[in-house]
């Protein structure tokens, strides 16, 4: 699949810089890449090393200092429907129910009553979340959360999902789950992913290509195709093309790891 | 799947713990929460009556059916419920009025960084000042009666619910409102279907903080030369030494406070039922 179709997200030339008390910090020094259409990308790389920040451009939540994301040939200069976002925090509304959570996307573009409804009900049950379509957020536990919030998301109909560490504050067992249901949805309804984590099972596990991101100044220092073929789930991680893969990434990673540590 | 909620974690334990316990413990244990309430009012009764027996304090605290008589003997001179409707009506005022002005303010010093930068030296400054103080100010030019009352009152909560209401909106969680944007909502729905739902617990604690507040500049606002008013009856009943009905109005005037906790509570659960938090 990778390397087909056409670029739905040109990332080019992105540079950040963020003035601090120390002087200027460079986040992003010259990022460019080009994701396809329903491409699912991984973006593995230590802390502090600017994908949050790449994510937050691509979203139109940032601006960048210099350079430019292209969504459909089209400059990215804020938010948009077209590219939804989930956020580690789950970022539900905690006065909303479920179904008003999952609702709140589709009223916000005037998506009729009725239909709404119908939209959200039909991600909620992707989600198996039927029976709490009217529990508020403080009752779900944490993996219910972040399947609310896709849910929420995947309603909202964009064509790229862009999700920063969403699993990052779950417990291994639920995070394994949760990622066995995201390739699920995503091979039922592909969208354009963009997936960030620290970690590199997941990243490998879910993505066609995993760019390994570079301490900070952040630069893209290599991507590599994962060319594992889908379905993927927990036994995928047994095989010696998984091990492999993991090996190396790993390895790079680590380097990473060790230049921030210096 | 099953989520654990803060109520169910105590319970589990409490039952881990029962095991451990003799059997005096748990007799304590089984007196309800209820009736705790009465033992706590007797216990406080008969404190009271040590007082009331006390040689040195017995001036001070007649005794229980001294206070009670006294409800009669105030009723009789005509002066009780319009002691008490004058009171109430200066509270509600002054709190409505603080409430209404604190609530706009509350929201631009949040939203506009000059504005903040301007008025919240000048507000904590102020809060700090008790309202006794600043009396003799108000009645140079409100003159006495009803509006120098309101006025005091009126500052005093506007003060206390501008800084909560405030600190509230600026700690809304920043990513609700990015989660909202990239959902599709504007300014105007940010406004409505965010902010305003995210400072509804905040509005509910100042409102809490606002009721305790217009009680306790009360005095303040009725040394004005109020005619009537629990707080005015209370300065007026000392002049002639009428420790009974004095101690009557001060337990009324903590029985309003109660009250009007109690109704802020209900209000907060029925609109803020959906926070995360342990009571």
């Amino acid at each position: 699949m990778a390397g087909q179709g056409r670029v739905k997200l040109k990332i080019d030339h992105v540079e950040k810089t963020f003035q601090s008390r120390k002087g200027e910090v460079v986040a992003l020094n010259g990022v460019s890449m080009d994701i396809m259409e329903n491409e699912f990308v991984s973006v593995v790389g230590p802390s502090g090393c600017g994908k949050s920040t790449l994510l937050n451009i691509i979203g139109g939540l940032t601006e960048p200092t210099s350079g430019a994301v292209y969504c459909d040939g089209e400059e990215v200069t804020g938010v948009g429907t077209e590219r939804g976002v989930v956020f580690q925090q789950y970022a539900l509304f905690p006065w909303l129910t479920v179904r008003g959570n999952v609702e709140f996307g589709l009223n916000m573009q005037g998506v009729k009553k009725e239909k709404a409804y119908e939209i959200a009900m039909k991600y909620i049950k992707m989600v198996e979340l039927e029976d709490f379509v009217d529990s508020y957020p403080k009752e779900l536990s944490g993996g219910m959360k972040q399947r609310v919030a896709i849910a929420r998301a995947y309603a909202a109909n964009p064509s790229v999902l862009l999700m920063d560490e969403p699993f990052g504050a779950l417990d291994a067992q639920t995070r394994t789950q949760l990622q066995e249901e995201l390739l699920q949805t995503w091979e039922k309804e592909q969208k354009t992913c963009f997936f960030i984590t620290h970690d590199v099972d997941e990243a490998i596990i879910l993505g066609q290509k995993v760019v390994i991101m570079s301490a900070r100044p952040g630069r893209i220092k290599e991507i590599v195709d994962i060319n594992i073929p889908y379905p993927r789930n927990q036994e995928t991680k047994m095989t010696t093309e998984f091990l492999d893969v993991k090996n190396y990434i790993w390895s790079q990673v680590y380097k990473e790891y060790l230049a921030v540590k210096k | 799947m099953k989520t654990v909620t803060k109520g169910e974690e105590v319970q589990i334990g409490n039952k881990i713990d029962k095991p451990k316990r003799r059997s005096n413990r748990n007799f304590i244990d089984r007196i309800p929460n209820k009736a705790w309430l009465g033992i706590s009012l007797l216990v406080a009764i008969m404190f009271w009556t040590i007082l009331s027996v006390l040689p040195s304090t017995s001036r001070s605290f007649p005794n229980v059916f001294l206070v009670a008589e006294s409800i009669g003997t105030m009723i009789e001179r005509g002066v009780f419920t319009k002691d008490f409707a004058s009171s109430l009506i200066s509270i509600l005022s002054g709190f409505g009025l603080g409430f209404v002005l604190s609530l706009p303010i509350a929201i631009l010093m949040a939203w506009y960084r000059p504005v903040r930068f301007i008025i919240e030296p000048w507000i904590q400054f102020i809060r700090n000042i008790p309202p006794l103080a600043y009396v003799p100010l108000v009645v140079i030019s409100a003159g006495v009666g009803r509006t120098p009352q309101i006025i005091v009152i009126t500052i005093a909560t506007f003060l206390t619910m501008t800084i909560t209401i405030y600190q509230g909106v600026r700690n809304i969680d920043q990513t609700l409102i990015k989660a909202a944007r990239v959902l599709g909502a504007k300014d105007k729905d940010i406004f409505l279907r965010v902010i305003a739902p995210a400072s509804l617990p905040f509005i509910m604690t100042a409102i809490r903080l606002g009721t305790a507040v217009a009680l306790t500049s009360l005095i303040a606002a009725e040394s004005t030369g109020a005619s009537a008013g629990l707080g005015m009856r209370i300065r007026a009943l000392s002049n002639t030494f009428e420790s009974s009905p004095m101690l009557l109005y001060i337990i009324i005037i903590g029985i309003i406070g109660l009250i009007f906790e109690k109704l802020a509570k209900v209000l907060e659960r029925r609109l803020t039922g959906w926070q995360d938090k342990v009571e």
